[in-house]
Parts: C-alpha cells; structure tokens; sequence
C-alpha cells in the first residue's frame, strides 16, 4: 500500500470516528461551558438528576422517531398518540381499574395507534408517512379531546406514578440523592433498542430499508412488516411516553405534547441521523437529546427566556445539518 | 414404452416451455421456449422491449407467466416470489444491482439471510461468523476488497457490481441471472466482471447474460439467444455464429452469416 493510500485509510478511519463520537465531544463541551458557567450550582446531584428528569419524555419520543426516521419515514402523530395514551390511563384511573392494567393502556394505546399508522401506510398505500401520521395527529388529538371532554383529569394512584415520579435511593448515599425511575427508564429503553438495531436481523433490515427499499424487498426481506413493527415501536414509545408525563404531572391533560413531535424530530437529526434514512445511531439520538436539555438547562439556570431557547434549537438544527453535509461532501471518492 | 424425443441430449438445468405474458392488451411474450445446460454461460440479445427482461423476471420469480410451464432440474416449478426462486436456487442480480450502499459488504451479501441463532424469537445476528464467510466466498471468486466491512457506497462501480454477484452466489446458486452487468461499468472494470462470470462457469454454475455488447457475449458465452417481438428468433452455439450475424438478430433480419464469414471468431 502506497503512503499516499495509507493516509487516505487514515482520514477516512478519523472521520469514521468523529462521525461515531464526535457529537459526545459536542455534549462534553457544552457541559464544560454550563460548569463554567454555573460552577456552584451545574454539576450538583439534583441538577443532574433534574435534567435526566427533564430529557426522558423527549427521549422516549426521539428514540421511537428514530426508528422511523431510519426508514425515511417520519412520524407526525407522537406528540397527540402520547396525549391519548395520557388521558385514556388517566381516565381508567379515575374509574378505579386496577393499577397493573392501568399502567399497561399508556404503551398499548400509543402501540395500537402505531399500528394504524403502519398498516395505512402498508396496506392503504398513502404515498408517504407524511401523509398517515398527519390524519392521525389530528384523529388521536381529538380522541384525546372527546374521551375527556376536554377536561384535564388530576391524581392518579402511586404505583401509576412509579415511572414518571419515583426514585430509587441510592444505597451508602444520602436519601435526597436519588436516581429518578424515568430515567432508569430511559436508560433501558435505549439499551435496548441498540441492541435490537445492532444484533438482530430485524435491526439490520431497518437499515437497509433507509438505505435502499428495493434492494431489500429483493433480498427477500417483507419490507412491510418491518415498516408496520418500526410504527408500532414508536407508538409504543409514546404510549410509555404519556404514562411517564402523567407520572410527572400527576395528571392527564389533553393538551399535552403538542409540538413534541418537532422537538423529537429535532434531537434525531441533532443527533446525527439522515432524514433520507439508514444512517444515525442510537447514541447519537441520545446526544441529541441531551444537548437539547442541557441548552434548555443552561439557559433556564442563566435565565435566559424561553424564546431565546427556541431560537437557539432552531440554529443547532441548521448548524448540525449542515457539517453532516460538509462531511458527506468531503467523504465523497475522488 | 418410447424414449422421450429428446433422449441423449441432456436434460436441461431450466427449461421453460411455451411461455406467454400479456400485460393487458399487451403480448410481452408469445409462446416462448428457452432451456439453459448446467455449467452452460447463456447470452440473451434483443432489442429493448424483445421480452429479455419480462423472460428474466419470469425465471426468476418476480412475474408469474400468464401461460407456459418452466421447468427446474426435470421438475415442474412454479415461483410466486423472487424467494422461491431463490429456494431452488435460481439468483437475479438486478441491473440496478439492489445493494444497500450505507451497509457494509458483508452485511449486503447475506442480507436478508444472516447466520445466526434464536433470541426471544428475534434472529441474532452473528457478525464475526458472517464476517468470515465473506471474506472466504469473497476469496473464493478471487474478489479482492480492502475489508469487507467497507460500506458499499464507497466501492466502484465493478466492485460493486463484485459484491451484487458474490451476494447471487453466497448459497449454493445453481442459476445466476444478470441484467446488463457491464453497462454501468468502467472500461477496465468490465474484464474483471466477465471473468467473474467465467470463474462461475468453472464452479458449475449456470448464467444467464442479457448484455447488448458483443464484446461481453462473445467473450464469456457458450450459446447465444434471440428474442424478437416477445418471440423466439434464433438461437445458436457461439462457434457457429458471428458477431454481425447476432447483431442482424437484434434487429430482426437473418442470413448475415455468410457475407460476413471474415468476421467469423475461431
């Protein structure tokens, strides 16, 4: 191998890398600055904690969103798909069901509700996810709505609570330092989905879906039932993602998450993944995610307006777009 | 009892007998037969919209012949899907090739088809087993690659167009069908792939080449096809035929063979 082929090998091995984990060095640096910034306050058990708190209902939308995103799909309905999950477990609990079934109807709506998207998709054949999860955004809004009466619904039953509330002490720790549930939560949820990415075939064949669709269906791969299971995930993660906000608010409200399918949007494409589909990965959602939240931090602990933060978000999204495209253009074969 | 007529010859591989395909008012095929010998290296030549590709989608499952039987290995067959084809195996690599350039190579290969064992009714994937058979199958077709887990979309044209035939060949083809191979192809790298196409001959597998360049069908085939209008127009082992004669069969017309007889190959 010529010297000239050996460092091509190089930068190509270095750009494999800055793609893999160059976006945790941006989290590094962003938590860098907020410690520079808020030196006493920052990296204190509770703000940490508070911040995982915050991160894990978008965390749940955006690693469901990434499936879909994987397959040059997109999912408008999850912000109204987790209202509905909310408001129908809330509503169940106000009928006094028992706790155990109560907890199980906030995954099974939002895995339902996926699985309407899906088979619109497969079976109705609308041109694009667009299209499907436009309808049902409106059609779970209102289901949200009509089941409630528009009326928010408050107190649940603690054990309901357990995902979206509780903490779990930390043993040789002072009882106040306690690890928030959702975000164990979360934890498992991303664990999970890697390993089901990156270990199955199923996993696999969601790549090559957004790589090339065709070249998929001709390896014998039933493109559609691996579209209608991505949908049903990513209801199911709304639906857990409605059961941790009612723990949290101790409520359902029927205007819950709206626009929170932007902001899961959002962290995907922050965190790396191609809107054209099979490329991201699931660490790179979480770095999206967690520089959303620690943007949001920051600026709440620097008192900086809400409107500021929007505005900011807007810029990353740009701002991370664009150096994927630098890169892409610069990774191109001469 | 009598002998079958076609007795001493050899029972063909595939055989596809009388076959026709309308696609409403439309003929794409009219009674067509076609057989194919194992090891044998078929050319397929027409003009655009002959039938070569309606034919190829037949054989190997992506269209169901509206009449006709096929044949495979002596036994009536029918395909409903590109996978029974491939069950019998009969292998299609597409003229657009079908690979999925942001996976790596070996993952392209064996898509739809990993090695690996059952986990809570998921397939588990094993990567390194995978890794290695491609890496041997690779070998094996004398493919060179730096590594097969180079993703796709950074190899050439020829190589991927290696890696599209090594994924054809990954379990025992009997059948190899392909579209235009070379069409796409660099010139240096149209060599490699057509002595690929031998190297196949060699392992005894049989290949279908539908190719509109002379210099590929003369180089690798042992008999070369015609198809006109959805029809059979001739059919011939390569030493008996020359380049112009083939030509003239694209475009309908016969009896080339001997005003061109300078041009005959040896």
């Amino acid at each position: 191998m010529t010297d000239h082929a050996s460092a091509t090998a190089r930068n190509q091995n270095i750009a494999r890398l800055v793609e893999r984990f160059g976006i945790i060095g941006v989290v590094v640096l962003m938590m860098v600055f907020l410690y520079a910034l808020q030196p006493e306050y920052f990296l204190t058990f509770a703000n940490l904690t508070n911040i995982l708190k915050q991160i894990a209902n978008n965390a749940l939308l955006s690693i469901g969103m990434f499936l879909v995103i994987l397959t040059a799909g997109i999912d408008l309905s999850v912000g109204s798909v987790m209202a509905l999950a909310m408001m129908a477990l809330a509503l169940a609990n106000a009928d006094g069901w028992p706790w155990a079934i109560v907890i199980l109807i906030g995954p099974a709506v939002g895995a339902l509700s996926g699985l309407v998207n899906g088979l619109g998709l497969t079976v109705l054949r609308l041109p694009h996810p667009f299209i499907m999860t436009l309808g049902t955004q409106f059609v779970a809004r209102a289901l949200t709505n009509l089941i409630s009466g528009g009326a928010p619904i408050s107190g649940l039953a603690d054990p309901v609570r357990y995902i979206g509330a509780a903490s779990i002490p930390v043993p040789g720790l002072d009882p106040g330092m306690a690890i928030p549930v959702s975000a164990v939560v979360m934890l498992i949820c991303y664990v999970a989905v890697a390993l089901f990415l990156n270990k199955t075939s199923i996993g696999r064949h969601i790549y090559a879906i957004g790589g090339n669709p065709h070249a998929a269906r001709v390896s014998g791969i039933n493109v559609d039932r691996v579209l209608v299971l991505v949908y049903v995930l990513c209801g199911f993660f709304a639906g857990l993602a409605g059961l941790q906000l009612a723990g949290r608010t101790n409520s359902g409200f029927p205007n819950a998450g709206i626009g929170a399918e932007l902001d899961a949007i959002a962290a995907v494409i922050i965190g790396g993944a191609s809107f054209f589909g099979g490329r991201g990965t699931v660490l790179g959602v979480f770095a999206g995610v967690l520089i959303m939240g620690l943007l949001r931090n920051g600026l709440n602990l620097m008192n900086v307006s809400v409107f500021w933060q929007q505005l900011l978000i807007g810029l990353i999204i740009i701002l991370a777009v664009w150096i994927d495209v630098l890169r892409r253009r610069a990774s191109v074969r001469k | 009892m009598e002998p079958p007529a076609d007795a001493g010859r050899e029972r063909p591989l595939l055989e596809a007998r009388n076959i026709s395909k309308f696609f409403g008012a439309i003929t794409a095929l009219d009674k067509v037969n076609f057989h194919l010998a194992r090891g044998e290296v078929l050319g397929v030549v027409g003009d655009n919209g002959a039938g070569k590709s309606t034919l190829m989608k037949i054989l190997s499952g992506l269209y169901a012949p509206s009449e006709g039987e096929i044949v495979f290995d002596g036994r009536p067959v029918r395909f409903t899907s590109p996978r029974d084809a491939r069950q019998v195996g009969i292998e299609m690599v597409y003229q657009d090739l079908a690979l999925a350039g942001n996976l790596p190579i070996y993952e392209n290969i064996y898509l739809g088809r990993e090695p690996g064992g059952k986990f809570l009714g998921l397939t588990v994937v094993d990567q390194r087993k995978s890794r290695t058979m491609a890496s041997e199958h690779l070998d094996r077709l004398k493919i060179h690659v730096k590594s097969v887990d180079q993703n796709v979309e950074e190899l050439s044209g020829g190589q991927q167009q290696a890696v599209a035939i090594a994924r054809a060949t990954a379990f025992d083809a009997r059948v190899v069908i392909m579209d235009e191979p070379t069409a796409a192809l660099a010139v240096k790298e149209v060599g490699k792939v057509l002595d690929l196409i031998k190297g196949l001959k060699e392992h005894g597998v049989s290949v279908i080449l539908i190719s509109h360049r002379m210099d590929d069908i003369f180089y690798v085939c042992d008999r070369v096809m015609a198809l006109f209008h959805g029809r059979n127009f001739a059919d011939a082992p390569l030493k008996q035929t020359t380049r112009n004669e083939v030509i003239g069969w694209i475009m309908g017309t016969r009896g080339h063979t001997e005003a061109l007889a300078h041009d005959r190959v040896h």
